[in-house]
Formats: C-alpha cells, sequence, structure tokens
C-alpha cells in the first residue's frame, strides 16, 4: 500500500470518506486506490517477482523484441525499449534480472495501447533484461543481454 | 516542482506519446558522498495516462527506473486533437498530472 493511500486512510477514517473525496474532485481515483506490489517489487530474485506478479510458465517467444544497448557504459541510465507483436497483448513487465531487486516496471494497456513501451532503466551489473508479456491470458517471455561497464544501482 | 514535458505525435491512427518527468528517483540504496548517510527512497510507484478519459497505461514503477523518468508508449485508435493525461504518484504521496493534446 503506498503511502498516499495509507495517509488518506489514516486521516479520513475508511473507505467511505475517499469516495467522498472523489466525489468531491479532490483525488484522482486512479491513483488513490492504485495499489503497489510490495512483494513484486522487494523480490531478490526473478522467480520470486515473478510468482509474486501471478506470471508463471511464460513461454519463450520471438515475437517480442527488446531494444537496449550491447554495451551499456553507465548503468545509471539505460534505454530499453520493449515491443511486442503478439495479438492481444494486454500487460508488460520489465526485469534486469541482476539488479538487487530485478523488477523495474510493469505496464497494463488497455483501450488501443498497443504491445510497446519505452523507459529508461538503472542496472547494478551486467545481465538480462527480460521482458515477460500477457497476452489473451497466457504469459511470453524474452530477454535481451546488456554489458554494464559502470553500475548504476548504488552511486 | 517542474512541469512534465510531453510529446504526442500521430501517424495514421496510431499516437505516439513522449514524457519526461523531473523526478529523484532515490533508490535508498546511494550515500550521500558528503554524509556518508544512506539518502532515503524517493520513487514513482504508480504511473497512469488516459486518452480523452479512457484509461490506456497503468504501470507500477520500481527503484530501477532511472532519474527523472521517460516513458513512451503508443495507442491505436487515436486522433489528432485527443487529449492525453498523464498522472503519478510516489512513495511519499507527492503527485503531478501533466495534459497534451495529440498533434495532427
Amino acid at each position: 500500500m503506498d503511502a498516499l493511500r495509507r495517509n488518506i486512510l489514516k486521516n479520513a477514517g475508511g473507505v467511505g470518506m475517499i469516495g467522498l473525496a472523489i466525489g468531491a474532485g479532490l483525488l484522482k481515483p486512479t491513483l488513490a486506490l492504485a495499489d503497489w506490489n510490495k512483494s513484486a517489487f522487494d523480490a531478490k530474485t526473478v522467480p520470486e517477482a515473478v510468482k509474486a506478479l501471478g506470471a508463471a510458465n511464460a513461454a519463450e517467444s520471438k515475437e517480442i523484441a527488446i531494444k537496449a544497448p550491447d554495451i551499456a557504459e553507465n548503468g545509471v541510465v539505460v534505454p530499453v525499449e520493449i515491443t511486442s507483436n503478439i495479438p492481444g497483448t494486454e500487460y508488460i513487465m520489465v526485469l534486469a534480472e541482476n539488479n538487487p531487486t530485478p523488477l523495474i516496471a510493469d505496464f497494463d494497456l488497455t483501450n488501443g495501447a498497443m504491445g510497446y513501451v519505452a523507459i529508461r532503466i538503472k542496472m547494478g551489473k551486467t545481465g538480462p533484461v527480460r521482458a515477460i508479456v500477457k497476452a489473451n491470458g497466457k504469459f511470453y517471455t524474452a530477454f535481451k543481454q546488456v554489458k554494464v561497464t559502470i553500475g548504476g544501482c548504488g552511486g | 516542482m517542474e512541469p512534465m514535458r510531453m510529446r504526442a505525435t500521430i501517424q495514421g491512427d496510431v499516437a505516439d506519446i513522449k514524457l519526461l518527468i523531473n523526478h529523484p528517483e532515490e533508490t535508498g540504496l546511494r550515500k550521500d558522498p558528503k554524509t556518508g548517510q544512506l539518502v532515503p527512497a524517493h520513487f514513482i510507484t504508480n504511473i497512469t495516462a488516459t486518452v480523452n478519459g479512457k484509461k490506456v497505461l497503468s504501470a507500477q514503477w520500481g527503484v530501477g527506473i532511472s532519474k527523472n523518468p521517460f516513458m513512451g508508449f503508443k495507442v491505436k485508435g487515436a486522433k489528432a486533437g485527443d487529449k492525453v493525461v498523464v498522472s503519478w504518484v510516489d512513495n511519499k504521496g507527492e503527485t503531478q498530472t501533466g495534459e497534451t493534446t495529440i498533434g495532427s
């Protein structure tokens, strides 16, 4: 549960008041009720993170393209573009497998959003950047190895 | 807080939306070089985007997103003049909303 939501719960005394706040236009409903999967983001390994997000048994797919540098001289900023050509792509998860906490982000895509996201990520050391895609209820995955010259997590 | 920088262009019926956010994205693992103390974690946890009020993207972000985050995404079925709204919230409860109109 994020801090905003916790504070609202504490200050307003419950869900009823959140409803009132939303009704009065004080809060953006999507953000006030946003969930953040702490166990997935705190997970130290890829299988733990993936399990926490319910994305088990992903099949390797050549229909997912990961665009990232072969060599990232500075792990503080590594541009990553994921394109899924799998029809019905509705979700993309991004992991840097050798980071202290591998899960970088996940994206729910709806109402015409295509199977594409571009972000810039931190990488602590050399390793695979992995994408896991959900399409029509099934999970697919691909990775690209990125060599990191100077790590970007601690410093 | 500096405003979000957003750009939305369209090719055919696919909108290409790019944005930059001003945010420290502290992992909680970095030491302040002057004091030697850990800098507390401060990072965006959730970001959402709508086109003409319909939710197109809803994401959870962790500490692995780079400082001053960039995000790009694409929406099919959009047209010039459609309104794009992006909002984020971070682990300290700070929020920001930015909006732009899809250009032709």
